[in-house]
């Protein structure tokens, strides 16, 4: 049994489709990136299996449960984390607070819940800026407290969305590999990724979605090659250049 | 766990506040009758302060309508006095129980709203439970008011240690509350709602523990407020400027999710009202003066004078302070 199953869905928003008929699996201990033109509905996929939004159609299974349509912090309560394109930390909270607030998710005792969180900065190395209130970090330390916090709920299955847009190259490194290490702990990933570089090094799969339908699954060599995706990114004559 | 010793050194500053508040009544200058009634006024405020604060301050839930809760405990203890005619002082026990059910209901209603539709939907529910108040003659004696026969004591001094003792209890379970998990919670909700509910935070939930907490301390400081004065109507106690704005006024003038903000807050409001009340020609536009206030504090202290003590401080001592932030 697939750690992740999507099956069938379908988001609409009034007479729009975003997301058409998208099945896929993670399995669990996978890297499996998502990837497609803007506008193509991943952001609207990860959405609908983190609670935000009600599928109009199809089912979302983790752990072999059923979990569209519920709250999204019952999906993060059953292991399931992600992280915002658009960095949201608490801005007048240091790197530490902000951490320790969703450590409490598994550590009610605030001494318990401080050692996860200082485990959790130590793995994403930030533990340097533990005392810096989260405000005035730089974009790329910011996304990487995205992570972190999504960390410290204890996931068994991650959800990055845009973790490395906007990373200069000696960032983007440390991301790949703070990404690789969080495979290596136990924790599955599904990552959003506009990034080829990122996308091709790190994934085992990767699903392409392009106006809301998923148009080619496989090794990002098979991903890369495919007539499909080659279309979508490079616009129609490239596929037959 | 912290020693006792430790303990008492990290509270210095609130252990010296509570020593010099008890021993005021025993002063020479501040231990008059009208200074202990001033000071009881500033103690009742802070309370009133601090519960806003907790769920507006912390949580970023803006209430327009804590003069719903106020009124609320105000009329518990008024109408146990007045109809079952036991002590006006049970109004603070059974207020408890009256403002958390009354919060749970005004919770269900106005929590599915946020910012300013929030504060809008509380603003609400204040003027609703007034007009209420002033139509359910059986129970409210309506406009009429209720009216104690007799007060407990004559002396202001009691009543200064009950308040007292309601503010000290209510710093301690805000500081309690604040560093805990709960306080984390609800730090996470007012930065980014959607954000804390994908950390896996219920934040309907929180968000009605803060009201309900929030609440029933203000009805606290309500109930207490018809045992000290002896008399309670609905213009009074469900009041949308002199108890529902004023209560933010205080928050914003001490400093928003900061520790002493209520208490600072409570006293600058209350010395000042009294000094614009001595005014000469001035008569009921001493008002204006408060909203004048309000926008200076916006423009230059938008943390409050706790918040940005560190420019308050600059400017008085004219040397050039380091950057600072402002509370969590």
């Amino acid at each position: 049994m697939a750690l992740l199953e999507v099956e069938r869905l379908t988001k609409q928003f009034g007479g729009l489709t975003a997301v058409n008929d998208v099945s896929f699996r993670v399995e669990r201990g996978e890297i499996v990136g998502l990837i497609g033109p803007n506008g193509a509905g991943k952001t609207t996929v990860f959405n609908m299996i983190n609670g935000f939004l009600r599928p109009t159609a199809g089912r979302i299974r983790f752990k072999d449960r059923r979990i569209d349509g519920l709250k999204p912090h019952k999906v993060c309560r059953m292991g399931l984390a992600r992280t915002f394109q658009v960095v949201k930390p608490l801005r007048r909270m240091t790197v530490l607070d902000n951490v320790l607030a969703s450590s409490f998710l598994r550590f009610p005792a605030r001494a318990e819940a401080e050692r996860n969180a200082r485990e959790v900065l130590a793995f994403t190395r930030l533990d340097h800026v533990a005392h810096v209130v989260s405000g005035g970090l730089p974009l790329g330390l910011r996304k990487r407290l995205e992570i972190a916090r999504a960390l410290a709920t204890g996931p068994e299955l991650i959800l990055l969305d845009e973790a490395c847009a906007g990373l200069n190259p000696a960032e983007l490194d440390e991301s790949i590999e703070i990404i690789r290490r969080i495979r290596e702990s136990g924790v599955t990933v599904l990552i959003i990724e506009h990034h080829m570089k990122v996308i091709m090094s790190i994934s085992d799969r990767i699903v392409v979605l392009n106006y809301g339908e998923k148009i080619a699954e496989g090794t990002p060599k098979e991903v890369a090659n495919d007539p499909a995706v080659i279309r979508a990114y490079l616009g129609g004559e490239a596929a037959h250049a | 766990m912290a020693s006792v010793a430790t303990t008492l050194t990290r509270h210095r500053l609130a252990l010296g506040i509570l020593a010099f508040l008890v021993a005021v009544p025993f002063l020479p200058v501040l231990g008059t009758s009208y200074m202990m009634h001033i000071l009881i006024l500033m103690l009742m405020w802070s309370v009133i302060g601090m519960a806003w604060n907790l769920l507006g301050g912390y949580c970023g839930q803006v209430s327009f309508g804590h003069a719903a809760f106020f009124g609320l405990g105000a009329y518990t203890g008024g109408i146990l006095y007045h109809h079952l005619g036991v002590s006006a002082w049970w109004g603070i026990p059974a207020g408890v129980v009256v403002v958390g059910l009354g919060a749970l209901v005004i919770g269900y209603i106005c929590l599915r709203l946020r910012g300013p539709y929030f504060a809008l939907g509380t603003l609400a529910m204040g003027e609703v439970l007034r007009v209420t108040a002033e139509n359910l003659e059986w129970l409210t004696e309506g406009t009429r008011g209720i009216m104690l026969e007799q007060r407990t004591w004559v002396a202001k001094e009691p009543y200064y240690f009950v308040i007292l003792l309601v503010a000290a209890a209510a710093y301690v379970v805000m500081e309690i509350l604040v560093n805990s998990k709960w306080g984390y919670y609800f730090v996470a909700i007012r930065e980014d709602q959607d954000a804390a509910e994908s950390l896996g935070i219920d934040t309907t939930r929180y968000k009605t523990i803060a009201l309900v907490v929030s609440a029933v301390l203000t009805g606290v400081a309500g109930a207490f407020y018809t045992c000290y004065m002896g008399y309670i109507d609905p213009e009074i106690v469900f009041a949308l400027h002199d108890v529902s704005i004023i209560t933010i006024m205080v928050v914003m003038v001490g400093g928003v999710a900061t520790r002493w903000g209520p208490l600072v807050g409570a006293a600058i409001m209350i010395v000042l009202s009294e000094l614009v009340r001595t005014l000469p020609y001035v008569g009921t536009a001493h008002q204006t003066l408060f909203g004048v206030l309000l926008i200076v504090i916006i423009i230059f202290l938008p943390n409050g004078v706790v918040g940005d003590f560190h420019k308050i401080a600059r400017l008085l001592l004219r040397r050039p302070a380091a950057a600072e932030s402002g509370g969590a």
